[in-house]
């Protein structure tokens, strides 16, 4: 099976998004992992689907809904209690502009 | 000769709906709890947590896609939006891309050119994302995710606008709908009600788009107007000078009166945006559908029609009535119980409206009882209150919500309907004044107005100026006969 290719814009373009900075080895190796997910994954091109429905959900399921009532009361301890960094009740991050 | 440039307008306006609880969890939607006290793992991102709909989301986004025209996908679903930021605990928003609820819409807004058809091109569902907070002292910022998973309308509207004062009438439109179904009371200050403005400039004449950018942080329609202003400049510039107007996302700051570029080309805009397998699609029926119109409120345009109507008031006062749902509202309570329309609405439109600009509220928080100002107009009307008195005492209903006949009563404000009293003044009044009289009886009928003035002086204000008058001319037609 050919392998796919994946091109450093493409390489580079999925750092960006991902919010990674990767050495060269690191790249490569992502690289390698990469193209064998996208060979393993074009399998399933080898199915015909021309007549088949582009499916979104598996489950025969539809109309799944909640009424509209508050349910949950205050948990902000609990919540809370797996922050690294918490202040004054909230979630301390390194600074966001 | 100089180039005349056209501005293309383009509106995304988020809607915050008016529900209990969030879209996907049953914490609640109320603004201004102490952080992070409204937040569940669904709506903090937690893994493995599950959303499920609220309902009445749905219900009231389809009530909405059907006040502005909307067609309906009957099937619809939700995708996720990737992108990461602090106040996304998830990493991904869940919204709508392929199949959004509503499509195909329109408003029709009034222009200076007469009426103007303004195409939506969709409506769709979403959660709002939390509030970050940045910490000076600590140089960090703090999430509170209370907003988080908050209910969200967003309305797409075609380029279909061409100045600011139509960007005005759009979304004020928008809100009085908003506002009439209840689906929000979308106060753009508090953010309830937010718009971005994509915005482009292109030579009159041109029929191709020019490169648009798109404005963010505007809270209120003067911040929007100029915004709308400043960025048209600022393209034509650019145009002029032949530069390129580069396709971004601009901040603008109305203090300064200029927008600044925001994101930079590291976030360029690639959501991957992918079905939520964790929502199964949601399925509208036609029956769900005629349900839901058969219970759509009178909406302002057909409300100002019946008050014409009904009421036999003028377009204007039928206007101004129905700019609000709540004033409306005030009015038909108050019509239905002193049975004078025409008086009510003039009360509305003259006092209150006057009262709520000197006292600088907004009209949704008039807060007197329509009852109380119905009780007014009935007391003026029997001659307890004369006109000067009554609009004292709608002064005091306005601010403190008096029952006017007990305020009346404790300041001694009601009319004195002792006729002996007043015939007593009016006899005095005369006999004080012998040279008014005289002219009087010499034809100059004009002086009754300072006898009236006398007499009124003498009884404090608190006569019925009809009676004032008609005993007047009773007494001064017996001074004619006996001369």
């Amino acid at each position: 099976m050919s392998a796919q290719r994946i091109d450093d814009t493409v390489m580079e373009n999925i750092e960006i998004l991902a919010k990674l900075s990767m050495s060269e080895d690191e790249r490569e190796e992502m690289r390698t992992e990469l193209e064998k997910i996208l060979d393993y994954v074009e399998k399933l091109n080898e199915l015909d689907t021309e007549n088949v429905e582009a499916a979104s959900h598996i489950f025969p399921l539809e109309n799944v809904f909640r009424e509209d009532e508050v349910t949950n009361g205050d948990a902000q301890e609990e919540m809370l209690a797996n922050a690294p960094v918490k202040k004054e009740g909230q979630y301390q991050v390194p600074k966001t502009v | 000769m100089e180039k005349q440039y056209e501005t293309v307008i383009g509106l995304e306006v988020h809607v915050e709906l008016s529900t209990e609880s969030k879209i996907f969890c049953g914490c609640s939607t109320k603004f201004g709890g102490a952080p992070n006290t409204h937040t569940c793992p669904v709506c903090a991102g937690l893994p493995g947590a599950l959303p499920v709909l609220n309902k009445q989301v749905v219900e009231y986004a389809l009530a909405l896609g059907l006040a502005a025209n909307c067609q309906i996908n009957q099937y619809c679903k939700f995708d996720r939006k990737n992108y990461f930021y602090p106040d996304n605990p998830q990493n991904y928003q869940i919204s709508q891309l392929y199949l959004p609820i509503c499509h195909d819409g329109y408003l029709e807004i009034q222009t200076a050119a007469g009426p103007k058809k303004i195409r939506i091109h969709e409506m769709h569902m979403e959660e709002d994302a939390g509030k970050l907070i940045h910490d000076e002292w600590d140089d960090c910022s703090l999430v509170d995710y209370n907003r988080s998973g908050v209910p969200l309308i967003e309305i797409v509207s075609e380029p279909d606008m061409r100045n600011a004062q139509e960007v005005i009438a759009y979304l004020e439109k928008l809100r009085l709908i908003c506002q009439y179904l209840g689906v929000s009371d979308c106060k753009l200050q508090e953010g309830s009600m937010r718009a971005d403005v994509n915005l482009s400039v292109r030579e009159v004449g041109s029929r191709e788009l020019g490169i648009r950018t798109e404005m963010k942080n505007l809270n209120s329609f003067k911040a929007i107007a100029r915004a709308i202003e400043g960025e048209r400049a600022r393209q034509i510039e650019l145009l002029e000078e032949g530069r390129p107007v580069i396709q971004e996302t601009r901040r603008w700051d109305d203090n300064k009166e200029y927008s600044y570029a925001m994101r930079s080309k590291e976030d360029a805009k690639d959501y991957r945006y992918f079905p939520d397998p964790d929502l199964p699609p949601v399925r509208i029926s036609d029956q769900w559908i005629a349900q839901i119109r058969n219970a759509q409120p009178e909406l302002q345009e057909e409300k100002a029609k019946r008050y014409m109507e009904q009421y036999e008031l003028s377009d204007y006062d039928a206007g101004l009535l129905t700019q609000s749902r709540h004033l409306s509202e005030m009015f038909e309570k108050t019509a239905a119980i002193c049975q004078m329309p025409k008086k009510a609405a003039n009360w509305y439109i003259g006092e209150t409206l006057r009262l709520v600009k000197e006292e600088g509220i907004e009209t949704e928080e008039i807060s007197f009882s329509p009852e109380h100002l119905a009780e007014l107009i009935l007391m003026t009307d029997r001659g307890e209150l004369n006109n000067k008195t009554a609009k004292e005492v709608f002064r005091m209903i306005f601010t403190d919500d008096v029952d006017p006949m007990i305020y009346a009563e404790e300041k001694g404000l009601k009319t004195v309907l002792d006729t002996g009293l007043l015939e007593e003044t009016v006899a005095k009044v005369l006999e004080e004044n012998p040279d008014t009289v005289k002219q009087y009886l010499e034809g100059k009928t004009k002086v009754t107005g300072f006898l009236v003035g006398q007499i009124m002086k003498q009884m404090k204000g608190k006569a019925d100026p009809k009676q004032v008058n008609q005993l007047l001319r009773q007494k001064l037609q017996e001074a004619e006969e006996k001369a």
